[in-house]
């Protein structure tokens, strides 16, 4: 059992997402940064699907109500178990009782607590991520607040006693694109994409894209110059998934996330392939993105990368698993 | 029944090119969305509800799920070839034959205009319409259930009467509560759970569309209808 002492922002359950009820206008939510919430899970014995928190601002505080085996992935954070300082990336014990505080984010936006054994809340409909809208899932279907009490399960059966660590996947997935200044997204061009005039298409690649502070879980809204089609576009009403970049009348796009409504209208001029969804995930609010255009062949090859670097993490820490 | 629906609200309109053939695009390796061409009636909307039951049972293909003349096909595991794929997707339109479904029928008590349909007058002016007319205009048809989006449990509908058609908010509201009944354009929805909307609200009903500990969550599905039973006008 793990208690909330001080939560100062949106944080909440997620596992992988919730799959196969679109058709009951269920949307995924799950892990912005799916590939911290599965390394953390890989490091704790879990499987890569387990539940963990999603922590989106800083401070926070929690109590460990019994001996657990944690990590914290996904950006890098100040954080303490009691007065012992944390690396991120790194799997370790804590005991009945210590208090493991996260003061600051200081790189990436978002920070995933596992747990050996994962958050235990019930699985609703396949799957313990929190539904906002829906009000179901992770914990009451809301976000966390202080003294809540959440459940962790049973440890794996041959748990590692090591503490160790792995290597990020900004390093493990670096690519020749990365830029210092903004992050950088591959996007396949998407159903309106020839909607955009030549003009518009170069302004939308090129463009140094501002995440605005009205972006949460549901969508990022983008600033930048209007990237507008050639005449105005109304859709009639189709599903649409995370990673979708609406062009809405103000030319300023939104990228559709985690929590967005399973479908929409706007135009889409291109979607982030799923492979760079945890690079949106950790793009903080007032930093820059920039898209890189990528065929549907490039986009599962990187798709394969990412797949490739979990399949090495699971190889060495089941080396661990001998000690 | 067929109902044709000219839709002049948000998400309507025909893009020239969709004009004869499907329009088929990538939503990058997470899904494809097939748009069919043509009218927005129900004749079209049955041939993409046989379509999707048809394109479910694929290998790969985690959901196939109906839009308003659309289908979006998510992938458990994205194809390699993807243009073999698509070819195949248009191939099983062109063999889609439109049926209706056997869906069930259900009346949902509504109370009009009060707190939560504080939106009756302005639809009234706007329409030109008295309340009353407004009250019959709207539960007379029966409609149509052609797609399930959005939020959870929430369906699009085919059916309203087009002279009850107002555009849309230019600012959305925050929130208005689950069970809000509401034109958008020239449709007509109720809300499943409270969340944002762009619609104006001109009633209320407790109906339950959505609820997680039912073995199907959603209470109803494609093809189904439904009529608003007129419960109270509150002026």
């Amino acid at each position: 059992m793990i208690e909330l002492l001080a939560v100062s922002g949106p944080t909440t359950v997620q596992d992988l997402g919730r799959l196969g009820q679109y058709r009951f206008g269920v949307g995924t939510a799950g892990a912005m940064d799916d590939v911290a919430l599965r390394a953390g899970n890989l490091l704790n014995g879990n499987s890569e699907d387990a539940a963990g928190i999603e922590i989106a601002i800083a401070p926070l505080r929690l109590r460990f109500l019994a001996e657990t085996q944690f990590a914290l992935t996904g950006g890098d954070a100040e954080a303490l178990l009691g007065d012992r300082p944390l690396l991120p990336w790194w799997r370790v014990t804590a005991r009945t009782g210590d208090v493991l505080t996260v003061r600051r984010i200081t790189r990436g936006a978002l920070v995933y607590l596992t747990v050996a054994g994962g958050i235990d809340v019930p699985p609703v409909l396949g799957s313990r991520s929190t539904q906002l809208r829906g009000e179901f899932g992770g914990l009451e279907g809301r976000v966390l607040r202080a003294g809540d009490r959440l459940p962790v399960g049973a440890p794996p059966a041959r748990a590692i006693l090591l503490d160790f660590g792995i290597e990020p996947p900004e390093f493990a997935l670096a690519r020749p694109l990365d830029r210092a200044e903004a992050t950088v997204l591959r996007v396949v061009a998407a159903g309106e994409y020839h909607a955009f005039d030549m003009a518009a298409r170069s302004l939308f690649w090129s463009t140094a894209w501002k995440v605005t502070p009205q972006s949460n879980r549901y969508g990022y809204r983008l600033e930048g110059s209007p990237v507008l089609p050639r005449e105005p576009i109304e859709k009639r009403s189709h599903g649409i998934v995370p990673g979708v970049i609406q062009i809405p009348p103000s030319g300023q796009p939104i990228i559709q996330v985690r929590d967005a409504q399973t479908s929409g209208g706007y135009p889409k001029i291109g979607t982030v392939i799923e492979a760079d969804l945890w690079r949106l995930g950790q793009a903080r609010l007032g930093s820059s993105l920039r898209f890189a255009e990528a065929s549907y062949d490039e986009a599962l090859a990187a798709r394969d990368a990412v797949e490739a670097y979990m399949g090495r993490l699971a190889a060495t820490i089941a080396r661990y698993r001998e000690y | 029944m067929q109902s044709t629906i000219s839709d002049n609200g948000w998400h309507a309109g025909t893009p020239p090119e969709m004009a004869e053939r499907p329009h088929i695009s990538l939503l990058a390796t997470t899904a494809v969305l097939f748009e069919a061409p043509g009218a927005f009636d129900l004749a079209q909307q049955q041939r993409i509800w046989a379509l999707a039951r048809r394109i479910a049972t694929w290998e790969g293909v985690s959901e196939a799920v109906p839009g308003m003349t659309n289908l979006l096909v998510l992938f458990a595991r994205p194809p390699r070839a993807i243009d073999r794929f698509l070819a195949l997707l248009e191939e099983a339109w062109h063999a889609a034959q439109a049926s209706p479904l056997e869906g069930r029928e259900v009346a949902l008590p509504v109370t009009y205009g009060g707190e939560v349909g504080n939106s009756l007058a302005d639809v009234s002016a706007h329409c030109g319409l008295s309340v009353d007319d407004v009250v019959s205009l709207h539960s007379a048809p029966l409609y149509t259930v052609f797609a399930l989006g959005s939020h959870p449990g929430y369906c699009y509908l085919g059916g309203m009467d087009p002279r009850l058609a107002v555009p849309r908010r230019k600012v959305p509201l925050q929130r208005i509560p689950a069970g809000a009944v509401s034109i958008g354009g020239a449709q007509t929805g109720v809300s499943a759970s409270p969340g944002p909307s762009g619609w104006h609200t001109i009633g209320h009903t407790d109906w339950c569309f959505f609820d997680v500990d039912r073995p199907i969550p959603a209470a109803l599905a494609p093809g189904d209808r439904i009529r608003f039973a007129v419960e109270r006008v509150v002026r």
